[in-house]
């Protein structure tokens, strides 16, 4: 079986909780370091939009590593199941702060001009149904949770993938033009939704490629 | 008396053309291969001295640094920053605009000619269709002077704009992923361009422009958005139909050929409304003003589309 597990030394176990604690940390880095440059001057003439702009586009990115983490482990056998809480909480807030920075420093409070945008700017509209969307999901990232919704669970968190759906034409929306980043992004979404369709079929296909195991 | 005296200059403090313009292809040379650690552009500005011209504004100028910074110039790349980074080994001498088209003379303006022309500072307010603006000390003179020169016929109606094409020199022109078709292209209907607010600009802040403002020669219509203000010329057309226009091809519903500042009429997917003044308030205190129609400019040009349903030509 293809697999990278022996290439990448496993973790040991006493370190699991540990690391998802430095991904959290590490996840929060580009934010703070960004707020600094913001406001020290170093984000330019325009450091609002700017630092509004990255902290949507570190959210793409994190909704994109929580869709990794399933093809991670189906193709390559790397089981980074352990990240994925701590990845999806991070897009979350991301995703907070992104709607928290136009509300508070590009907006101003104006919330006249913040409903008038959610009513009537379809990228917008978008943008917050996934904020929306995302909340439960956050809410529900628990165990205690995992364990009262049984499988109701797990029909809720696929409202992931619309949220990323609705992420990407939010980004698309924004941009005048689309360039190597907002298509890399984009790309890469349309990607891991389409491995979730193809994801049954390749799997029965490996598991009838595999010899038939020999019970002891 | 005149409002403006200018300076007395004695000749042995004037650099020699030859000299300057030698220093600049050293400069640009040393840009080119790398060496040059100034953030292009800056390097190639000289002072340039103009008499204060008409349109005078009592707004707060943007900070020179945000005018040459903070720029939209796809060429150089989508990024605000992209253009004063990846344009300092565009070079701008030797340099022509030919005027051509339905004229009775056509003619090659060299850039020593329009340098030579009778320039004048214009103060203008700057709108972006994003949402922001700059108040710019622009130096340029009246297309109209341009166009006087070359004699149009009766039947030109518009006149058509390009932007030179140079992939080596301007790196979004290349790739795989270029934001817009080249050449950018512009048009003006010829009463538009006639109209004494309408400036070709050679400068900004008292110096020729950075090569990320459009050097050496752009377009100023201040009572339209930004992306109609066509940088870096080579030609110039007048012609009988409405010419095609770069943005308005890449999205039509979006961007019109008229492209009036107007509060009133949305950008689909974003409010005219108010814009964002760059260079003001800071991270923590973001200055909004309200938008003018035709970006406070209608006193002047209004006129000029009356009868016309500004909903349906935006």
């Amino acid at each position: 079986m293809t697999s990278l597990h022996a290439a990448i030394p496993a973790l040991p176990r006493r370190y699991h909780a540990a690391s998802i604690w430095a991904l959290y940390a590490v996840g929060l880095c580009p934010a703070a370091w960004y707020f600094y440059q913001a406001a020290t001057g170093g984000l330019g003439f325009n450091p609002v939009k700017e630092f509004e702009h990255l902290l949507g586009i570190w959210a793409l990115r994190l909704i994109i590593a929580t869709l990794v983490v399933t093809p991670l482990r189906d193709l390559l056998g790397i089981n980074w199941m352990r990240y994925r809480r701590a990845l999806g909480l991070l897009a979350f807030y991301y995703v907070l702060m992104h709607f928290s920075v136009y509300l508070l420093l590009d907006l101003q409070l104006n919330f006249a001009a913040v409903g008038g945008d959610i009513a009537r700017r379809p990228y917008i509209t978008i943008g917050f149904a996934a904020l929306i969307f995302l909340t439960p999901l956050a809410v529900t990232s628990n165990n205690w949770s995992i364990r009262k919704l049984g499988q109701g669970w797990t029909k809720l968190h696929k409202l992931i993938y619309l949220i990323a759906i609705g992420g990407a034409i939010h980004y698309v929306l924004a941009v005048k033009s689309v360039t190597l980043a907002p298509f890399v992004h984009i790309a890469l979404i349309g990607l891991l939704l389409f491995y979730r369709l193809i994801r049954r079929p390749l799997l029965n296909w490996k598991r009838g490629r595999q010899p038939a195991r020999v019970a002891r | 008396m005149p409002a403006y005296r200018p300076p007395h200059i004695s000749p042995s403090e004037i650099t020699p053309k030859g000299i300057y313009l030698s220093r600049r292809n050293f400069i640009g040379a040393a840009t080119a291969a790398g060496i040059g650690l100034t953030a292009g552009g800056k390097a190639w500005a000289a002072p340039l001295t103009a008499a204060p011209g008409p349109y005078k504004l009592n707004e707060k100028l943007t900070p020179k640094e945000a005018v040459t910074s903070y720029n939209n110039f796809y060429e150089f790349g989508v990024n605000k920053e992209d253009p004063a980074q990846n344009s300092g080994a565009f070079k701008t001498t030797p340099w022509s605009v030919k005027v051509e088209g339905m004229v009775g003379k056509p003619k090659e303006f060299g850039l020593d000619e329009i340098l030579k022309m009778k320039l004048e500072e214009r103060t203008y307010r700057m709108r972006c269709v994003e949402g922001w603006s700059m108040v710019i000390p622009w130096i340029g003179f009246p297309l109209s002077a341009i166009l006087d020169q070359v004699e149009p016929l009766g039947s030109a109606k518009y006149v058509a704009f390009e932007t030179v094409v140079r992939p080596e020199e301007m790196p979004a022109q290349g790739g795989l992923f270029q934001p817009l078709p080249w050449p950018y292209i512009e048009g003006l209907r010829l009463d538009e361009a006639r109209h004494p607010l309408t400036i070709l600009a050679v400068g900004l802040y008292g110096e020729t422009l950075p090569n990320q403002n459009g050097a050496p020669i752009r377009l100023v219509v201040p009572w339209k958005y930004g992306f109609k203000g066509i940088k870096s010329i080579v030609k110039i057309k007048l012609v009988e139909k409405q010419p095609e226009t770069t943005w308005k091809n890449s999205n039509a519903r979006e961007y019109g050929f008229y492209s009036n500042v107007n509060p009133a009429v949305d950008h689909p997917r974003w409010s005219q409304a108010t814009e964002q003044r760059i260079g003001e308030g800071g991270f923590f205190g973001t200055k909004r003003v309200d938008t003018l129609p035709f970006n406070g400019y209608g006193n002047e040009v209004a006129s000029l589309y009356a009868g016309m349903d500004l909903k349906a030509n935006y």
